[in-house]
């Protein structure tokens, strides 16, 4: 099993509907996110091209954060969800700085926080709650290694991009394009 | 002109705009823990070269800083824990893959080795000490006689502990400046330069102090050495080396860098030394002094610029 995202920027509008959601899923503390919108714009004046990402942890195959970690507290779960647990962190931050997507950040309790790809909603069947909230439909979850799952057929219809590959993560969040 | 202007919603507390996880703390105890491993590597090294009754500063006085500089720097690591009550979780595991895992570990071996070294020296120091207790007369006594042995655990777990600070952060690929595997080295060579700086300024006699003082120039040329090979290997490197390079090369820590650390701590020092051994009058405490800032100016420096450095989109 590998779970993994595809998010649609062509459907994203930006409208930050999965920030909120994913807020109010798993009580992120006021002013923190674990989930982001990122907008671009590229080109030269007049010819410019607007692009909107969802973006959140890339649940990295190769996990520099899991490496680096001293305590074992940032592991790697079922399906390859990268995971924090809070009572074996000790907020020492190696993490934080070793993430290229700056994904974690240090929640105000101590430990450090990040997307779960809202694994406790999956195990139950569900979808992570910014998939559910989309209004556009533009995320996709799903097993990579079920070839009829949502990302699956979305990776092998669209072209797509993954970030900062030359940072040697195996990032596991694919942007369609 | 192409160009691309990226705009993200994301603004969480010490990580955006640009990452500050670590101050002051770190910075602070990578300076005490380069130093402590300067102070105890010359003190078992002139040890086993059987210089004990020679340069009694460098083997029997300059430890005693060590242990106090090793539980400072560990008080300002535990500073700067978030979830600090949670930090015994570091000795419950050993990850073999995290440099702060097996440092944590270091740490844990060689603070009580420098507490018993110092130990072992006391009575040298203070004729009038008394251990009170019988059995620590028969611990002293042991150590006394396998101080050999100690002497070569502490060579090594030293070197360890001065190239651990620099691997500490060369281990994060995420932050381009730090992600050399020269800091290793060049915060070894650092920390060496400040222990024979402290040795410089404690000694009393005058062989050692020469000795050390032509030590402390060699070194600080190799750190001059390794401080231009980063920047040629950045240069030579990808897109975000060549971008966490221009950082010192016109960028916002081109002045700290060249002037406070390369300049004024490295090369008047050094130039300093080398006229107080051609004979010129000059108090030994002024390039020493120096020496510990420019120390101390490297390991701030490079921890805030490597956290300013980043991969782009």
């Amino acid at each position: 099993m590998r779970y993994a995202m595809a998010i649609d920027t062509k459907k994203c509008v930006g409208c930050s509907d999965c920030v909120v959601a994913c807020q109010l899923e798993n009580k992120v503390p006021i002013g923190y996110c674990r989930d982001w919108i990122v907008e671009t714009t590229s080109g030269t004046y007049p010819d410019l091209t607007l692009e909107f990402r969802s973006e959140r942890c890339h649940h990295c195959a190769n996990a520099p954060c899991v490496r680096c970690c001293p305590t074992g507290a940032s592991h790697i779960e079922e399906g390859g969800v990268v995971l924090v647990t809070a009572e074996k962190c000790i907020g020492c931050g190696a993490c934080i700085a070793s993430c290229p997507y700056d994904a974690r950040y240090p929640h105000p309790d101590g430990y450090v926080d990040k997307c779960t790809f809202c694994i406790h909603k999956v195990r139950k069947g569900e979808q992570p709650a910014c998939v559910e909230v989309c209004p556009t439909h533009c995320l996709y979850f799903g097993d990579l290694d079920d070839p009829n799952s949502d990302v699956s057929r979305k990776i092998k219809e669209r072209k797509y991009k993954r970030l900062k590959t030359e940072a040697g993560t195996d990032p596991q969040l694919y942007f369609l394009i | 002109m192409e160009e691309e202007i990226i705009i993200s919603g994301r603004l969480n507390e010490k990580v955006d705009p640009l990452l500050h996880i670590w101050g002051w703390e770190i910075a602070f105890y990578l300076f005490a823990g380069g130093l402590a491993a300067g102070l105890l590597f010359f003190a078992s090294l002139s040890y086993l070269r059987g210089k004990e009754n020679d340069y009694t500063a460098t083997v029997k006085w300059a430890p005693l800083f060590a242990p106090i500089l090793l539980v400072l720097g560990l008080g300002a690591l535990f500073l700067d824990l978030h979830h600090k009550l949670y930090f015994w979780r570091l000795y419950t595991t050993i990850k073999l893959q995290s440099p702060m895992s097996w440092g944590a570990w270091t740490l844990m071996v060689i603070t009580p080795l420098s507490i018993i070294w110092c130990a072992t020296f006391i009575r040298d120091i203070y004729p009038n000490w008394d251990w009170k207790f019988k059995f620590l007369y028969q611990i002293e006594n042991f150590f006394i006689k396998y101080r050999k042995v100690l002497a070569w655990v502490m060579v090594f777990y030293s070197a360890i502990l001065g190239i651990y600070t620099g691997i500490l952060l060369s281990a994060f690929n995420a932050r381009p400046l730090w992600n050399t595997s020269i800091l290793g080295p060049l915060f070894l060579a650092s920390g060496l330069s400040a222990g024979a700086a402290v040795i410089v300024a404690l000694t009393k006699n005058e062989i050692e102090r020469k000795f050390f003082s032509r030590i402390d120039l060699i070194i600080i040329g190799v750190e001059l050495f390794f401080i231009i090979h980063m920047f040629m290997g950045f240069l030579a490197s990808t897109q975000v080396q060549i971008e966490a390079a221009q950082l010192f090369l016109g960028g916002s820590y081109t002045l700290p860098f060249w002037i406070f650390v390369v300049f004024i701590g490295m090369l008047v020092p050094a130039l300093l030394e080398y006229l107080e051994l051609k004979g010129q009058k000059i108090p030994v405490i002024i390039p020493v002094a120096l020496i510990l800032f420019g120390n101390v100016m490297l390991r701030f420096i490079i921890v805030y610029a490597g956290q300013a450095s980043r991969y782009l989109y």
